[in-house]
């Protein structure tokens, strides 16, 4: 049935951005030509290791269609591309190399960039990357974290001895130690978040158009932050004016933090444009995104926990190994030090925890923020640590959540790892609720008879707690956490003589359906109709500054921006209406798109009467500006805190290892939901990528850096046929940092599920002694786990 | 080169190709039709599915060459007249896209599904969509859609979103 809403802040309306999109009339990156335009196509290292000795690029150039070839020696006249979080605060040792647009006299892992050949046609130049010729001296590989700060390792980096790219802590260590020397119980285990590739279903690529007389770029992007990029391609890697490029991001094809960074492509792609004097378009296949574009996670962790017999934590530690690839990424090493650590001890108050992680070079492509960047990884280790110590004291693990949980009365609440204090909870609700959707009472005697029948079923369940808004810059930022800027949000909003509102904001969409969501909070808060809010974004030139898409930021940090603007638009609009309707300016009342005088409702003007006489700016009050027009630029104070609980139940094949995910409830809390049905769109896909985690996706190295995971054939993204129907509920609770209360949603689901999953497989296990198993459980894996425990007949 | 004759949403094209070139970039680059999508070189994500005489083929698999003489459907030619194709309709209503690049290939594979089997099974729409990838959706709101258009196409009224997942339709069309 179709209801109108009254407000349209918590209306599930579907998106504005579809027609376009379901009728094939979307304007992706590949699908732009430019006159002129030529095709570039990279040749790539296949050594994981090797000095390049030569490059022979003569019979290429000399190829029918061959417009120009280059080399990394070529280029030298830009720098390597920056890093923009080197997370240096002080407790760090740095030693940053970034990538170069080519490769120059050593390539570091198989994909590495080592020649650009432009050609009239895309199938020209990919002829012609045969037709070069490259001279390799093979270097000695490591591709394992953990092997590559033993001594003796290959060495990828002069200045970062035993690969070491920084070492980092937060906590207490002393206090921790103490605790576990105390400990009535303690368990260790080595928990592997494996190396994941985010592939999104648009592969990266960039168009650059240079315009001589002007020596002006344009560049589009597959970027989530084409503001960013601008500031770093020109500030950064090419030396010019901010003002000399434009960045556009068209149609992105999902990001999933993938297209957050400054890649080589584009800056190789602007080089080359001003170089021959065309536009030059790069787009990567999928095997080029898999071996180039960056992967996440890849943690090796030492995990103790320890607590007492009745079931009370009372410390957390950790030894973490995060592998960052060849070259820092440019927000890698943010990564796993305050987006992980700081947040690793979950919902739960735990009195002393302590975290130190390694950044490690090795000979693999960058990892950098992917879907909940650290706070996934944070999540699964404490969800997998709590399960582990709820075995072994024979407890309940829905009750060992339940005692540890921080208590409502306790926000806003400061975990003791340097993080700012969370800003609101109520985690029980949430437990409850996804407890009673499962059955958990019944499901455990359902168990109990399966068992007696051979089936093995299992329920695992996770209850989280993540990082979203981030952040405020005076903490993220280079005196704190040492991001190399702010991450504020703007936002302008204006309302034409029309009556039209036009918001332009530096928050962008590549699939989160911002158009409507945000169109939504202007045309409740200005009291307009949601048809006559346009949102304007994604392009430099005409959206002020913004930091982009990520972090699940747009709503809390973006969103609050536009609300700011709109209440300055409601201020302006009073006093303007005052002074029409020569009233008090303090008497006035702005409602549903009017503005009256208090006490005489039909003594008003409408939104559009008073944006016309702002306009034409006749007859204005002394020194007020014509227009409505309102600019923010918000800095929040806080980061927002969503939280959740999500119940897997699974069955495991004994036989065969196979593992069938039978059912799935999620109780999410990103505090009011301004678009449910995308709030819900975003809370399945995200299971998706947590759920693939546990049971699919692994990137995979041989030892000698070759990916063997190199294509979706090889790597397993889920279809629709394995994954199952997902059970969403929620619980409200809103944040007190913006005036919405909203948390954001974007990650939720990836932060929630992978554990989820993991827990039941255990727990389907328990009856073979099984404790712990690592990602993805393969039959293979599944089937070894339980061959190898001791239980086992 | 080789010349081919191929009709592609009811419009007959000729036109001269390399024998190597892929259909989907003969669509996609000579044609001009950029709504079919390239995810994947292995044939494995499906963004690129059209209809060709009445079946579904990934279109980076096929040849231009062997398109010579066949009728092919894309995403441009599956609203006729102005009127959203009932799939069309289904993944709008049903939330069944984020950043639409899947959806093309989505909705073409779905197409096919329902011409052969206009009342599927949740898990016959699941099986039915697997040589397609996506990444946003988790596929939750893809079946649904599907079922909306099934629904549709029968002439059914498409059966509401469980009760705690109620939607307010039709607003801001």
């Amino acid at each position: 049935m179709s209801v109108a809403p009254t407000k349209m802040f918590g209306a599930a309306i579907k998106r504005r951005e579809d027609p376009q999109l379901i009728t094939g009339q979307g304007n992706y990156l590949d699908d732009i030509k430019l006159p002129g335009m030529v095709h570039a196509a990279v040749l790539r290292s296949p050594y994981g290791h090797a000095k390049i000795l030569k490059i022979d690029t003569s019979r290429a150039q000399a190829a029918p269609g061959v417009v120009a070839v280059f080399t990394g020696a070529d280029m030298m006249d830009i720098n390597p591309l920056p890093c923009a979080w080197t997370a240096a605060s002080g407790r760090v040792q740095n030693n940053i190399n970034t990538p170069r647009a080519l490769a120059v006299d050593v390539v570091r892992f198989v994909g590495d960039p080592v020649a650009l050949v432009l050609a009239e046609d895309r199938y020209t130049a990919r002829d012609a990357l045969e037709l070069i010729d490259v001279e390799y001296e093979p270097l000695d590989v490591v591709v394992d974290g953990r092997k590559a700060v033993e001594p003796g390792a290959p060495q990828l980096h002069e200045n970062a001895p035993n690969n070491i790219v920084f070492e980092w802590d937060c906590g207490d260590k002393a206090k921790t130690d103490a605790a576990f020397a105390a400990a009535e119980v303690a368990v260790k285990e080595e928990i592997i978040n494996q190396r994941l590739l985010p592939t999104p279903m648009e592969t990266r690529g960039s168009i650059a158009r240079y315009e001589p007389s002007t020596q002006e770029f344009t560049v589009w992007m597959t970027s989530q932050a084409p503001h960013v990029m601008r500031l770093l391609l020109t500030a950064f890697v090419f030396g010019i004016p901010e003002s000399k490029l434009r960045c556009i991001s068209p149609h992105v094809g999902g990001g999933f933090g993938q297209k957050i960074f400054c890649y080589n492509d584009m800056a190789f792609t602007m080089w080359a444009a001003r170089k021959i004097g065309r536009p030059v378009k790069f787009v990567e296949d999928r095997s080029e995104n898999f071996k180039y574009s960056t992967h996440g996670r890849d943690h090796i962790t030492v995990a103790e926990i320890c607590g007492t017999r009745d079931g009370k934590i009372t410390g957390l530690r950790a030894d973490t190994i995060a592998n960052l690839g060849a070259y820092i990424s440019t927000i890698a090493p943010g990564i796993p030090t305050t987006l992980y650590g700081r947040i690793l001890s979950g919902v739960y108050k735990i009195p002393a925890a302590y975290c130190r992680v390694r950044g490690v070079y090795t000979n693999t492509a960058m990892v950098d923020a992917y879907r909940g960047a650290g706070r996934p990884e944070a999540s699964y280790l404490i969800e997998r640590m709590i399960d582990r110590f709820a075995a072994e004291i024979g407890m309940d693990p829905a009750e060992v959540r339940r005692k540890n949980f921080i208590q409502p009365e306790d926000f806003p609440y400061d975990n003791g790892l340097g993080l700012l204090p969370y800003d609101s909870g109520n985690y029980e609700p949430a437990l409850d609720k996804a407890l009673a959707t499962i059955g958990y009472k019944d499901f455990r005697k359902e168990q109990e008879e399966a068992r007696k029948q051979g089936r093995y079923l299992g329920v695992g369940i996770s209850s989280y707690v993540e990082i979203c808004g981030v952040a405020p810059s005076a903490w993220i930022g280079l005196p704190g956490e040492g991001w190399g800027a702010g991450l504020w949000e703007s936002a302008n909003v204006r309302v034409h003589l029309t009556g039209q509102v036009v918001v332009t904001t530096g928050s962008l969409p590549h699939g989160q359906g911002l158009e409507t969501t945000f169109a939504q909070l202007v045309a409740d808060e200005l009291g307009v109709p949601y048809e006559n809010v346009l949102v304007e974004h994604s392009d430099t030139a005409g959206t002020p500054f913004g930091y982009g898409t990520y972090g699940s930021r747009s709503a809390a940090v973006g969103g609050t921006a536009i609300h700011k603007s709109v209440t300055k638009i409601k201020e302006k609009a009073k006093k303007l209406a005052a002074h029409m309707l020569e009233a008090n300016p303090d008497d006035m009342v702005y409602e549903d798109g009017k503005v009256y005088v208090k006490g005489s409702p039909d003594r008003s003007k409408t939104l559009a009467e008073i944006a016309l006489q702002a306009s034409v700016a006749y007859s204005l009050p002394e020194g007020m500006e014509p227009f409505l027009d309102e600019t923010t630029y918000y800095d929040p104070p806080n980061c927002t805190f969503p939280f959740g609980t999500h119940i897997a139940i699974v069955e495991v094949d004994i036989e065969t290892g196979r593992v069938d995910l039978l059912r799935y409830v999620a109780v999410d809390d990103c505090g009011p939901q301004i678009n449910p049905l995308i709030v819900q769109g975003q809370i399945h896909g995200g299971i998706t990528q947590g759920v693939a985690q546990a049971l699919y996706e692994q990137a995979v190295y041989d030892e000698n850096g070759q990916l063997l995971s190199g294509t979706l054939m090889d790597y397993a993204v889920p279809t629709a046929a394995q994954v199952p129907h997902y059970e969403l509920d929620h619980t409200v609770t809103p944040s007190p940092v913006n005036p919405m209360g909203v948390k954001g949603a974007g990650e939720a689901g990836t932060i929630g599920s992978a554990q989820a999953v993991m827990n039941a497989i255990i727990d389907a296990l328990s009856p073979f002694g099984v404790k712990h198993m690592q990602m993805p459980a393969t039959p293979e894996r599944v089937w070894r786990a339980i061959h190898s425990s001791n239980n086992h007949n | 080169m080789t010349k081919i004759t191929v009709k592609v949403n009811g419009k007959e094209y000729t036109s001269e190709v390399e024998g190597r070139t892929l259909l989907v970039h003969f669509l996609r680059d000579q044609l001009g039709l950029t709504g079919t999508h390239i995810g994947c070189d292995t044939s494995q994500c499906g963004a690129c599915v059209v209809v060709m005489n009445g079946d579904s083929v990934k279109s980076c698999t096929v040849l231009a060459v062997q398109a010579n003489g066949a009728e092919i459907k894309t995403v441009e030619g599956l609203a006729e007249d102005g009127k959203l194709h009932p799939l069309q309709e289904g993944f709008w209503e049903r939330h069944g896209l984020q950043c639409g690049f899947c959806t093309p290939g989505m909705l073409m594979s779905a197409y096919d599904l329902l011409q052969k089997n206009p009342n599927p099974s949740e898990e016959e729409i699941r099986h039915g969509l697997e040589g397609n990838l996506c990444r946003c959706t988790g596929y939750e709101n893809i079946v649904r859609a599907v079922q909306y258009a099934a629904a549709k196409m029968r002439n059914e009224e498409p059966a509401p979103i469980g009760a705690k997942e109620q939607v307010v339709e039709s607003v801001g069309s």
